[in-house]
């Protein structure tokens, strides 16, 4: 883990004193809520329907197991029991009082954590592959480049005010599990002829209002290049952005306005001048990150208690087949806790759920942690031999759902339920979907399947690329739900097409019911996917699935 | 010709809780709705969102939103406002706690 050097430390403990005072000042009326608002929001705190809701930086979703555990304290003395952790990676907590938030970020700060960044038009958190440095077919892991990437625009003076918030993901493998593609900027590690390692560098990714994919900016980049190339482009757009409208902001829209070719080269002159003047500091920096991400130093010792586990206990199997993926290491696995029990919330844990994944983690993973965008924690470096004590702890938590990538590890942003821009609810629609699924008892069945529920336009739930995507609107006072099909986040990223017409908040699971059984009927054997299935067959086998009626007034019109 | 009105209740967040909270007629804040004051008229409504602006020490982001005279006093007509009554919809106990969790 990556520790605070004195300056992080410093600049940490600064900002938390500077924002006791704005409170106070606040409080006692000397600053206005106009005045207060963008000190607030620059510390992470905003103010949502029922409450105030601080949103924490897990950067790069890495957690030790002493920071887990603060999060848990910090959820039970201020909040009400439990945290939320988000498609960015991130913690919420959705009921702080204005009193108390200096004393949490303070209690961050004990952790080397903070709030900083994680809202305003700054660089956000940059996010990564839940699995670096365990995944299998890593070519090296992203985290030391992550961090630097975290200490580059943390407080970056050229970047504080630009057009719109700008978020950064990175992963070192071929398969994404990062979403590059949907970044502002996205990065993959890559391979050049000469079997050198450096990175793809996509540009203009991006959901919400106007859901586009990540151009590819620079096929290769070297590794070395990799802040004054990141600065080039940001500043090429803190120049280009257009700051009079906010819904052309992005720089996906900048990248689509001027052209690709254009902001390259605008880029790569820019990167020249940018190069020379870093003089080699961000190698040194570089150099001093590395050591704090080593491999594990992992344990020699036999597998057979679990391979015994596994051929006797047919739920311990369930599990593992589910929620474990295969590690760098062969005696290890990587094993995913799902937070998405059916008819759970989506993402949320409790204090004592939080202390138990910390304790499993300092036992069994070499005290390491991962949040997820999908809003699972991971486990990252497990030995196989304590896959069956972890699983016995996790089903006694609560947390043993054997779910990880099926029909209900479903990925719901809090929508109206909490969020105060949501045009509707999204938590219910995924607690029911999960639980409509657990009834039928089909989720092994239909396998891998992806379902994406955004509140709104904004798109925090990613609808646009789930295997379906459902997005909740507010016709005319009344919650509406639109289902886009055949999106997929990954290295084959697409964007989902919209189905027709919504459904009410009583139509949308069985339509999402009537659809699945559909690819049930529709699909060659139980290897083709949904998305698989939707590719070979296109939308209209689905869209007759989901509207009857339609389908029956073509027919009689035929 | 102006249009017909329809009657509101001021409403903010409470400064140091966050929670929804409802202006009642003696200018007090209410987490109730249904004690809040049930405005029918615009010049009024919006003389009573000025006076909730100028408590800025009490109250954030005042606004007036529409209602309905039920029987025990205003009730929301959107699914937002009705939301901001009732609490989060995922945890039953309600906005005063998550005991249900799990
Ligand atoms: S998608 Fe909309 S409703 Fe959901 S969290 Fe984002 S802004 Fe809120």
């Amino acid at each position: 883990m990556y520790k605070y050097s004195d300056f992080d430390e410093k600049f940490v403990r600064e900002r938390v004193a500077q924002f006791r005072g704005q409170v106070e000042r606040r409080i006692d009326g000397s600053l206005t809520e106009d005045e207060f608002k963008p000190l607030r929001l620059m510390n992470g705190l905003y103010l949502q329907l029922h409450a105030y809701m601080l949103r924490v930086a897990v950067p790069y979703g890495t957690l030790s197991s002493r920071q887990m555990r603060q999060l848990a304290y910090i959820a039970q003395k201020w909040d009400k029991g439990y945290g939320h952790f988000t498609t960015r990676q991130n913690i919420q907590y959705n009921w702080p009082k204005l009193n108390d938030v200096p004393d949490m970020l303070s209690a961050l700060a004990d952790v080397e954590m903070h709030a900083i960044q994680t809202s305003g038009n700054t660089i956000r958190n940059v996010t990564s592959d839940q699995f670096a440095g365990a995944a299998e077919d890593e070519i090296e892991d992203p985290r030391p480049y992550a961090e630097l990437i975290r200490q580059w625009s943390t407080d970056h003076p050229e970047f504080q005010f630009l057009p719109r918030k700008f978020k950064i993901a990175i992963t070192g493998s071929p398969n994404d599990r990062a979403v590059v593609k949907a970044h502002d900027i996205g990065l993959r590690m890559a391979r050049n002829d000469a079997g050198e390692t450096g990175f793809e560098v996509i540009v203009g990714g991006g959901l919400g209002r106007t859901p586009m994919e990540g151009k590819v900016v620079r096929e290769f980049l070297p590794k070395a290049d990799l802040l004054p190339y990141l600065e080039a482009i940001v500043s090429v757009y803190n120049l280009l952005g257009r700051r009079d409208n906010k819904y052309k902001a992005r720089i996906k829209i900048t990248v689509h306005e001027n052209g690709l070719e254009t902001i390259r080269d605008l880029v790569e002159q820019e990167f020249t001048v940018r190069r020379a003047a870093f003089s080699g500091i961000d190698q040194e920096m570089l150099a001093e990150i590395k050591p704090a991400f080593p491999k594990p130093t992992y344990i020699q010792a036999p597998t057979d208690a679990f391979t015994t586990a596994y051929d006797a206990d047919p739920v311990f199997r369930s599990w593992v087949d589910t929620n474990t993926v295969a590690h760098q290491n062969g005696d290890y696995a990587i094993a995913t806790i799902s937070l998405k029990k059916h008819g759970a919330t989506p993402g949320d844990a409790t204090d004592a759920q939080m202390r138990e994944m910390a304790d499993l983690a300092e036992a069994y993973s070499h005290d390491e942690l991962r949040v997820s965008h999908e809003q699972n924690i991971v486990l990252p470096h497990v030995h196989k031999s304590h896959l069956p004590a972890i699983h016995a702890r996790l089903v006694a938590a609560d947390l043993a759902t054997a779910n990880v990538g099926l029909v209900s590890d479903i990925i719901a942003c809090p929508g109206m339920d909490y969020c105060a821009l949501a045009t509707a609810r999204s938590i219910p629609v995924a607690q029911e979907i999960a639980t409509r699924f657990d009834e039928l008892k089909l989720e092994h069945e239909i396998g891998a399947l992806k379902i994406k529920i955004s509140g709104c336009i904004n798109a925090c739930g990613h609808h646009h690329v789930g295997h379906i995507g459902i997005l909740g609107l507010d016709r005319a006072g009344v919650e509406n739900y639109q289902i886009t099909l055949g999106g997929d986040g990954t290295e084959t990223f697409a964007i989902g097409q919209r189905a027709g017409p919504g459904f009410s908040d009583t139509e949308i699971v069985p339509a999402i019911e009537r659809l699945i059984l559909a690819y049930l009927d529709l699909r060659e054997n139980s290897d083709e996917t949904f998305l698989s299935a939707y590719r070979r067959l296109g939308a209209d086998p689905f869209k007759a699935a989901l509207y009857p009626d339609a389908e029956k007034g073509r027919k009689h019109a035929a | 010709m102006s249009r017909k009105f329809t009657p509101k209740v001021v409403t903010a967040n409470d400064l140091l809780e966050g929670d929804s909270i409802w202006m009642t007629a003696d200018g007090e804040w209410t987490r109730d709705i249904a004690k809040a004051e049930y405005l029918e008229d615009a010049d009024h409504a919006e003389a009573r969102l000025k006076l909730a602006e100028s408590q800025p020490g009490k109250i954030v982001g005042a606004y007036l939103a529409d209602a309905k005279l039920g029987e025990n006093g205003p009730e929301p007509t959107h699914f937002r406002e009705e939301f901001r009554v009732s609490g989060p919809s995922n945890y039953t106990s309600s906005k005063h706690g998550a005991a249900s969790h799990v």
